[in-house]
């Protein structure tokens, strides 16, 4: 199934990135929101202050805090007593969050944040890549990445239902570009609230911290036990898969609009060229795929839109049949040289039959500008290599030489 | 038994878990040299001083885990921290 935007143009507003998600978490209906601003996130949590400035969030603490650790940590507290829970942040904020990340996921708290990703100091930079949200892998937070407004505004509702899901149970980052999706303004139809609210159930955990009925979370486990607590959040892991699917489908038969659930595809049934990548680099690269389709080159697209769970077997599938694939990654691992959704996707096909080469290339670092000539460039030496092989296996595609 | 989502359970059950076996020193009193002033039993983070009917205190072996906090500030050292044999 490919991109489904039956956009109704009465419903549309012009709205800037962050408006639109700070809508779609308002409609909702959080009952606390505590964040601490950071560029670019700022405007969401602005925008929110400001609905609760006007009475326009029912029954919603937002707790002001003084750092991004103890956002987050409220929201442990506040998710435990049985609140729906929101956040926002990027880059070191994401990073100061490192510790209490791992503790919402242990305590199985579904709480969502809006990740606007911002490259990561030193050196200090506030533009867009991906390596804050990627750093934080494996810490047991669902992650999933938007290509536009439109979608990172639904994708929010879409986080809190599969999050919620009493098979899963599990935190999720909703990230979106910064700046490119954040600051940028786009026709967008704003989540609607009685859809929300019929898409979306109210928020009942099974167990809630209450004085009346004292309980324990988070409780010690010695090594007796603790395998098993992480045996369990890896099975939530795997039961999301399907659950994401749902919740992209369920939100179509809603409202109308979809984009894939793990992942989308684009001109890919007889690609010999298939391109992966994340966030709002897929749209660049639909425009390349359109471009190039009508010279007749055989490239397609695969958009990942959850990045965990890993969704290895929906990709396999895709990329069987191509001749060469290139991931496209705005992260690194340092000490690897390949960026992450390059390094999972090559694993995930060793010891299974498919045998396709597959190259990583990373690209836009630090919000560096991707344009469609660097994209074509990479097709055009992935046309090489189903000829002669792979040269170099992962590698920057936009390095200034003349800068070393 | 088994374990419950993001280990929730009832309050009080780490009791279970007697962690007194952490310790390589064991606190000791020497009665004759306390006052009673309490400040031991306020200072263990590991609520392990329990008050007698006497006045004076005792140690709950079972979770002191022998960090000497109770014999460091005492102010008549009458806590002696002593090696435990196996
Ligand atoms: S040694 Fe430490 S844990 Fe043990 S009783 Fe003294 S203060 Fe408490
Ligand atoms: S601190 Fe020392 S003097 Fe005070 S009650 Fe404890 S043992 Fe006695």
């Amino acid at each position: 199934m490919t991109v489904i935007r039956t956009l109704d143009k009465d419903k549309m507003d012009v709205a800037e990135g962050s408006y639109a998600v700070a809508h779609a978490v308002k409609v909702c209906r959080p009952n606390v929101i505590s964040a601490y601003p950071i560029t670019p996130q700022t405007h969401i949590v602005e925008d929110l202050s400001q609905f609760m400035a006007d009475g326009e969030i029912s029954n919603c603490e937002y707790i002001n805090v003084e750092s991004e650790f103890s956002a987050l940590s409220a929201l442990v507290g506040s998710a435990a007593a049985g609140a729906r829970c929101y956040s926002a942040t990027t880059s070191q904020g994401l990073e100061l969050m490192h510790e209490v990340l791992f503790n919402v996921s242990g305590m199985r708290l579904p709480v969502v944040m809006t990740i606007a990703n911002r490259a990561v100091s030193a050196p200090i930079n506030i533009w867009n890549d991906h390596q804050d949200s990627i750093s934080q892998r494996d810490t047991g937070w669902i992650q999933m990445y938007a290509e536009d407004l439109q979608e990172i505004s639904d994708m929010t509702a879409q986080a809190y239902k599969v999050a919620e899901d009493k098979d899963v149970m599990m935190p999720a980052m909703t990230c979106m570009d910064g700046f490119i999706l954040s600051h940028v303004y786009e026709p967008v139809v704003l989540l609607e609230q009685d859809l929300v609210d019929e898409y979306l159930p109210a928020y009942e955990p099974e167990y809630s911290l209450d004085p009346k009925n004292p309980l324990t979370f988070g409780a010690f486990a010695d090594p007796t036990a603790y395998t098993e607590f992480r045996y369990l959040q890896q099975k939530a892991m795997d039961n999301a898969l399907p659950k994401i699917e749902e919740a992209a489908n369920e939100f179509y038969e809603i409202f109308g609009r979809y984009y894939g659930g793990l992942i989308d595809e684009y001109e890919t049934d007889d690609a010999d060229i298939i391109l992966m990548a994340m966030g709002s680099l897929v749209g660049t690269i639909r425009d390349v795929v359109d471009k190039l389709r009508a010279k007749g080159v055989k490239v397609g697209l695969l958009k990942v839109r959850t990045f965990r769970p890993f969704p290895a077997e929906a990709i396999k599938n895709v990329i069987k049949d191509a001749k060469v694939v290139v991931a496209l990654d705005k992260n690194i691992s340092l000490g690897l040289n390949e960026g992450s959704l390059f390094t999972e996707t090559k694993a995930s096909l060793y010891n299974t039959k498919v045998d396709v080469p597959i190259v990583g290339r990373m690209i836009g670092h630090g919000g560096r500008d991707i344009p469609v000539k660097t994209i074509e460039d990479i097709v055009e030496e992935a046309k090489g290599i189903i000829s002669s092989g792979i040269n170099t296996e992962s590698k920057y595609a936009d390095l200034k030489e003349e800068l070393l | 038994m088994s374990i419950q989502l993001g280990g929730v359970c009832q309050p009080g059950t780490t009791r279970a878990n007697k962690t007194g076996g952490w310790r390589t020193f064991r606190p000791v009193y020497d009665y004759d040299k306390c006052i009673k002033c309490k400040l031991c039993e306020l200072l263990c983070p590991d609520m392990a001083v329990l008050p007698r009917d006497d006045g004076f205190f005792e140690f709950d072996y079972d979770y002191c885990k022998g960090c000497g906090i109770c014999a460091n500030e005492c102010p008549k050292e009458a806590i002696d921290m002593v090696l435990e044999e196996k």
